[in-house]
């Protein structure tokens, strides 16, 4: 469907319009990584872009993921806005060392003097029946490193918006795409800026509710959906806050939610363990700690390595594990 | 000999004798070009004329000059060393030895050029006008890096092992982007030196970088100065052929010079230099020299090292062989070396004074320039500290 500016896309192809605008909009900007020329990257999300801005601008470079980090970080240096494509999450960490000790790092170091807007966008996440190395959630390890910035769109106009500010950012951004909605369809605004820089370090409220919080972000938001729409038919008003950024994470929002609803649940694919999660239920008991009718809940992946294609549906956060969360934290 | 070929110098009896120590036999032990010998004399053979060229500009004056800048870096060393000692630095690393590797690829630079040091660059820190007592602000622990990258086109130091051989190589294709190579006007072509160690060279980052640099054909110099040890590894712990090669395999013109020349020195980086500004790609140089001094002021090199290369090497200085050579062609100045020793001392003077005065920063301070935009967490945790430090204020106050 298309409505003056607004057209439906998957999230990939949103993206790819995000990034085609960054491209038109500033010279310095350019896209590296491995496949993302002629074949449009292994997901095809820079399809078409070489053709259009040429070989200088969007990059097929060898295959080594720290030297185009590394790469990356001198040419931002120079003056330009590298977009480093990694192929698929499981490959990020020969470049490990250079996104933690050296992007993010280098505008502290030098005392402000320097800045590096690289960035990183990283597909990830399971479901799509992949082998080994290519389903994994490791965002809370770059959170985790001050200096970064981590985001993860979850809707195509989210992608869209979101995409375009973390290159404006003059910050490092780890931008990780939910692979297993790359082909989920919305409609996108394509015309103004939508909400702004704010789509960097907001979350936002995307169903409202009054007895339970759900926070969700990337591929879990769907899932949280559909729990909250379930829950509706039972009769509980499940209210969803997709976070956007894990870092930073708006824990505003979301303790302004539970303040209201009283009990929180937090999914995400990535093991609990040390997650993300567990740090939005640390700031959730430490600032509702008198609004809570239940503990924080979390919902996510095992601390066992990424099992394989065909078990990972016990691993990830289904619809029935999150709907178990809700009826343990409305059980208190 | 093609360009794409490792180029081996004439054998030079003078430079790697047999009993040159724990060098025999391994991978240092491979020929290298040499424009002045040990003992001070010019090297005339019909290979070296292409280098000696390069040099041929230099006369007595700017001899004298390479000397300040060696004498000035080395007192500059010691001082520190001394300072580290009084507990003034928590760490340094010492450039003792290798001053005629910096010197001379450092004033082969253009003022345009932007170099990568590791952490032992302090020659290069000297050549680009960097403030003695900036330098040692890293040392201090007052700050990560020291001063303005874009003032001196010097890159803060980097202590993860060969990571800015990358950043290097990256500025360097942004420099082709940037339309600064091959254009033919000298004021404007731009090149990129990274300095490294045989350390390095068993880093995936340097050797990323080699692959970046040669298909990008990018317009970087990687200078190695191999001091023989990292640490407490000697060159062998890391390859079994000479360094040089290594550029080779990638396709990368490299050449092996004698690190304690420093007119070779100057030699090659300009010829690296050159074919870099006017868009014939990287140049690997393998500057072969010796870390007098330990790796750090942490190290203890009597736990590996022999005092025999100790003192064959001792007698090797850099800045001896300069005087020899100086000497032998009649343009030392008495007069000019007591103003250069003069110089030094009053180096000295003021690193002690400046030094001992380079307070703490403020503890909020590390709250600064995290990110270059508003994180929250940052200010959140920023304001919590700002309290928490209030409320001694208010306590002592009561």
């Amino acid at each position: 469907m298309t409505t003056g500016t607004t057209k439906t896309l998957t999230l990939a192809r949103a993206i790819n319009e995000g990034l085609r605008r960054s491209l038109e909009n500033d010279p310095k900007v350019l896209l590296m990584g491995e496949d993302i020329g002629p074949l449009g990257g292994v997901f095809r999300v820079t399809d078409g872009l070489q053709k259009d801005f040429g070989e200088d601008r969007v990059v097929d470079t060898p295959l080594a993921e720290s030297g185009i980090l590394g790469t990356a970080i001198g040419l931002a240096l120079r003056g330009y806005r590298p977009v480093c494509e990694i192929q698929f999450d499981g490959f990020v960490f020969p470049a490990y060392d250079q996104i933690t000790t050296q992007l993010a790092k280098m505008g502290y170091r030098s005392g402000g003097r320097l800045q590096v807007p690289v960035v990183v966008r990283i597909p990830y996440g399971g479901g799509i029946g992949a082998v080994e190395h290519h389903s994994e959630s490791p965002e809370a390890l770059f959170a985790h490193t001050a200096g970064l910035r981590v985001v993860s769109p979850s809707t195509p106009q989210d992608a869209f918006t979101m995409i375009q500010e973390a290159i404006a950012s003059p910050d490092p951004v780890l931008f990780f795409e939910p692979k297993g909605r790359y082909w989920e369809k919305g409609e996108v605004d394509l015309g103004g800026r939508g909400e702004g820089a704010t789509v960097l370090d907001r979350a936002r409220v995307v169903r409202a509710g009054t007895d339970l919080t759900l926070v969700a972000y990337g591929p879990t938001v769907a899932t949280a959906l559909r729990a909250a729409e379930t829950a509706a038919q039972e009769g509980r008003s499940v209210e969803v806050v997709d976070l956007r950024a894990i870092s930073p994470l708006d824990t505003a929002t979301v303790v302004e939610s539970v303040r209201r609803t009283g009990r929180c649940v937090v999914v995400h694919e990535a093991p609990t363990y040390l997650g993300s999660g567990a740090e939005v239920a640390a700031r959730v008991t430490e600032e509702c700690f008198y609004a809570l009718e239940a503990p924080v809940l979390r919902v996510g992946g095992f601390h066992t390595p990424y099992p394989v294609a065909k078990i990972e549906h016990d691993y990830l956060p289904s619809l029935d594990r999150v709907l178990d969360a809700v009826d343990r934290a409305f059980a208190y | 000999m093609t360009d794409h070929e490792a180029r081996e110098p004439a054998r030079d009896a003078a430079s790697t004798p047999p009993d040159l120590p724990d060098v025999t036999g391994g991978p240092d032990d491979a020929p290298l070009l040499q424009l002045v010998t040990p003992a001070g004399a010019r090297v005339t053979t019909p290979e070296t004329d292409a280098y000696r060229d390069r040099v041929a500009h230099l006369d007595a004056a700017a001899l004298r000059g390479l000397w300040r800048d060696m004498v000035l870096t080395r007192r500059f060393d010691d001082e520190a060393t001394s300072l580290q000692r009084q507990g003034e630095l928590g760490l340094y690393a010492q450039a003792k030895g290798q001053e005629a590797a910096q010197i001379g690829s450092g004033r082969a630079l253009a003022a345009q050029d932007y170099v990568f040091p590791s952490y032992r660059e302090h020659g290069i820190s000297h050549v680009r006008g960097i403030d003695p007592t900036a330098r040692l602000r890293l040392f201090r622990g007052v700050d990560h890096g020291g001063w303005d990258p874009t003032e001196h086109n010097v890159h803060l130091y980097t202590l993860v092992i060969g990571s800015h051989a990358l950043h290097a190589t990256g500025y360097a294709m942004g420099l082709q982007r940037d339309g600064l190579v091959g254009t033919g006007d000298a004021a404007r072509d731009t090149a990129v030196v990274t300095y490294f160690g045989d350390g390095a060279t068993s880093q995936g980052d340097v050797n990323e970088a080699l692959v970046f640099a040669a298909v990008n054909n990018a317009p970087v110099v990687f200078f190695c100065q191999n001091n023989q040890w990292a640490i407490s590894e000697p060159t062998t712990k890391q390859t079994r052929v000479p360094l040089y090669r290594r550029g080779g395999g990638f396709g990368i013109p490299s050449v092996r010079v004698d690190g304690n020349d420093v007119l070779a020195c100057y030699a090659v980086t300009a010829e690296a230099l050159e074919r870099a500004r006017s868009g014939g790609g990287p140049t690997f140089v393998e500057a072969f020299t010796y870390r007098m001094g330990a790796h750090t002021t942490s190290d203890d090199p009597t736990k590996y090292r022999s005092r025999a290369q100790e003192e064959y090497w001792l007698r090797r200085d850099p800045i001896d062989r300069l005087e020899a050579l100086l000497r032998a062609e009649d343009a030392w100045d008495d007069a000019f070396a007591a103003d250069v020793e003069a110089e030094a001392e009053a180096l000295g003077e003021r690193l002690r004074t400046e030094v001992r005065a380079l307070a703490a920063p403020a503890g909020a301070s590390m709250f600064e320039h995290v990110y270059a935009t508003p994180h929250s967490v940052v200010e959140r945790e920023s304001a919590w500290f700002a309290e928490y430090e209030q409320s001694f204020a208010e306590e002592a106050a009561r």
